[in-house]
């Protein structure tokens, strides 16, 4: 592995460490409007974009929706575009989330995972992305600082492949990632411009060869460009492994693709997380193996494209499995836990499984409730199939369960 | 750019807006057609959701010659603003970033999208064909609408006699901003209309243009009508041709005497049902308007 040595540490928040990402990314145009817990990264790019060390122009936007539209306008000639948001903004701009998708815009956008209104709530859960879920843009979540910084750099890298064109939104928890200080190192900008090529696309308008976007199609017409949609998301599972495993290669960090496993191998509970509370998941994985219960995580970091088969191979071997939402699809369940079981479904051996929410609104997860999720999991096979599909949605640190 | 004159009969043969869905005597069509032709190659345009993109970007038959593209219905002005510095961006020069929207799509939901676009002073040119409703969607009520027209969601009645609203007055809102140049327009009085585009070519901000627009299929009016009651709406002063500059308002055209307003209206399907007091209540806010436009205007 080539290391280099020219790597800079910074103390950072994970908002800053998204703005550093940016940076070395080389956007064309930034357009973007503040909203907790967001905010950080907009006024560092603009304090970039002013000391002249980014190049890009910063456009003042009046509106969320005007961010998206904006920067789908700089996509359409060619250029590279970044805005950044947050729940209430992300619900605002979705009409152009959905656009932008559907245009083959590979916008890159930071989203800052917040709780939605009502209640107002600036604190984080997953609600926000997870409403968008099906808006054609590739989803990956986080789990710190340095990963951000990384991320922004692979998500052009992978937006942009000419057999993917789709946006990616960078998902940070809010305040817990985005506002938390670490230790990131920042990678030499030639080095981001050797894995991080200029934008260039055939899909723009241009003087050469003039044209039309954003058209509309008959019945006839649409679902060709829905199923190219469709498949340049599957296909963009195997750009992304690519993009890691490149990326390793020159600055030495993986991230393993579309799903992270921490004790996974011969673990007989597995718990499904997303995002920072992963972390915690692991102090509780330790603590567990110390008491021989051979406990695992599995993070998702891609919602979209779905790791289905990575989700199916590593659960299917498990006793049972949880999935920790923050976020509900009220009605129903999790949305993640939704995603994994139909992962699971058609394998031959189906582990029980049971969806933990929690993190509503920035409620905290401890180790102690992680350490309790075990438990349930644990005890969950013996129970009697009536007993478990009664408590199988449960409110974590509420006392709670969804009985059916 | 050109800095010639261009007229009806000097300008491009080149048609940069052909083969669309658009109805025959389509006055929105015409003032695209136009625009484009003084504006050429090298622009780049964004159409909202409404009539023009509908008929325009039907999927394989693209009607327009030029870099176009359909921007969401309220993000006309932004989508603009991204285009603009895309191009600074990559060093594209000598472009034109050109918006067409409908009544709807400026006044009401793009409105904010568009105050941001002036507010930044970007270089590009708006245009508003005005055709006075919602027609894409079949004929509802837009904040442009103007008083006794019957719509589908301003019918006329017992109780009502169509809109009982009256035009917002757009042109001066935009000119608020205190942008570098604004127009309004009529479809009826092309020359006008080609000075005013030519001018807002050289703009070095940005500038907008208000189109007055006809609309055969939404307002009831035979098709071959459609410039002469463009050119009627302004005679009877129920439309006005004017400037904004350097912060200062210049009216174009000032009628010595007004076309009958009962007789230009009652041509129009969607005037057809207007009594006498309706007619004077129109009348009435025409004479405010001309009084507070011919004391403060050039
Ligand atoms: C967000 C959103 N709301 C509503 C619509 C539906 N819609 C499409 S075109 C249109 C009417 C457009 O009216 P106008 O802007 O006056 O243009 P015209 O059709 O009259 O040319 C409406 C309401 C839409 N496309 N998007
Ligand atoms: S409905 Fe009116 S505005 Fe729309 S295409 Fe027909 S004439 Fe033009
Ligand atoms: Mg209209």
């Amino acid at each position: 592995m080539m290391h280099n040595h020219k790597n800079e540490s910074v103390f950072v928040s994970g908002d800053e460490a998204v703005a550093l990402g940016v940076r070395l990314s080389r956007p064309h145009v930034i357009s973007a409007y503040p909203i907790t817990p967001q905010t950080i990264v907009v006024e560092r790019l603009s304090e970039m974009v002013e000391d002249g060390s980014l190049v890009a122009r910063y456009i003042h936007v009046e509106s969320e929706h005007s961010a998206m539209s904006a920067a789908m306008g700089a996509s359409s000639v060619g250029a590279r575009a970044f805005t950044a948001t947050s729940s209430q903004g992300l619900l605002y701009m979705a009409e152009g989330l959905h656009y932008a998708s559907g245009g083959r815009m590979p916008i890159v956008m930071m989203n800052a995972n917040r709780s939605l209104a009502l209640p107002w709530s600036i604190f984080g859960d997953h609600r926000d992305s997870m409403s968008m879920l099906d808006s054609g843009w590739i989803q990956v979540y986080v789990e710190d600082a340095q990963e951000a910084l990384d991320m922004t750099i692979q998500a052009y890298r992978i937006a942009e492949d000419s057999s993917v064109l789709t946006p990616l939104m960078i998902n940070l928890d809010g305040f817990i990632l985005t506002h938390t200080y670490e230790l990131v190192e920042v990678p030499p900008q030639e080095e981001v411009d050797s894995y991080l090529p200029p934008f260039s696309t055939p899909n723009k308008m241009s003087l050469e060869d003039p044209k039309s976007m954003g058209f509309s199609t008959s019945p006839a017409d649409n679902m060709e460009f829905k199923y190219q949609q469709h498949k340049a998301m599957m296909d963009s599972r195997e750009v992304i492994k690519q993009a890691d495993k490149e990326y390793a290669e020159i600055f030495g960090r993986s991230y393993n693709g579309l799903i992270d496993c921490y004790q996974c191998d011969n673990a007989e509970y597995i718990l499904v997380t997303a995002g920072s509370v992963t972390g915690t998941a692991r102090v509780a994985v330790d603590s567990m193996r110390s008491k021989g219960i051979k406990a695992g995580v599995l993070r998702i970091r891609f919602m979209r494209p779905f790791p289905e088969q990575e989700v199916r191979n590593t659960l299917a071997g498990a006793a049972s499995y949880g999935v920790l939402d923050k976020d509900i699809s009220f009605g129903y369940e999790g949305t993640m836990f939704t995603n994994v079981n139909s992962a699971l479904s058609g394998t031959a051996h189906i582990p029980r499984g049971i969806n933990f929410i929690g993190g509503l609104g920035g409620r905290d997860i401890s180790v102690q409730d992680i350490e309790e999720m075990f438990e349930a999991l644990r005890l969950c096979p013996a129970h009697d199939y009536t007993e478990y599909r009664k408590n199988r949605i449960r409110f974590v640190n509420m006392g709670v369960s969804i009985h059916e | 750019m050109n800095n010639k004159r261009i007229t009806v009969k000097n300008m491009t043969d080149k048609e940069y807006f052909f083969g669309h869905k658009a109805c025959a005597g389509c006055g929105g069509s015409l003032a695209v057609r136009l625009a484009l032709k003084v504006f050429g190659d090298r622009t780049f345009a964004a159409l909202p959701a409404g009539c023009m993109s509908a008929v325009g970007f039907i999927y394989p038959q693209m009607a327009f010659l030029n870099n176009a593209i359909i921007s969401t219905f309220p993000g006309t002005g932004s989508m603009l603003s991204g285009m603009r510095a895309g191009l600074d961006a990559l060093g594209i020069k000598d472009t034109h970033v050109v918006g067409f929207a409908g009544d709807g799509g400026t006044a009401d939901i793009g409105l904010q999208a568009l105050s941001g676009a002036i507010d930044r002073e970007e270089k590009i040119i708006y245009i508003c064909y005005d055709n006075e409703a919602y027609m894409n969607t079949g004929v509802q009520k837009s904040s442009l609408t103007p008083y006794g027209a019957r719509t589908t969601t301003s019918p006329a009645g017992e109780n009502l006699p169509g809109s009982v609203m009256h035009k917002k007055n757009l042109f001066e809102i935009v000119a608020a901003h205190d942008i570098a140049y604004a127009a309004t327009a009529s479809v009826g009085y092309p020359q006008d209309y080609l000075n005013k585009l030519s001018k807002a070519a050289l703009v070095e901000g940005t500038s907008y243009i208000h189109i007055y627009a006809t609309c055969p299929t939404g307002w009831g009016t035979p098709t071959e009508t459609s410039v002469s009651l463009a050119k009627e709406a302004v005679d009877s002063g129920l439309w006005y041709l004017a400037e904004y500059e350097n912060g200062e308002f210049t009216l174009n055209r000032r009628p010595k005497e007004f076309f009958p307003v009962k007789e230009h209206l009652l041509k129009q399907g969607r005037f057809k049902h207007l009594k006498d007091s309706d007619i004077r209540i129109i009348e009435e806010a025409r004479d405010k308007k001309w009084k507070r436009m011919l004391e403060h205007w050039k």
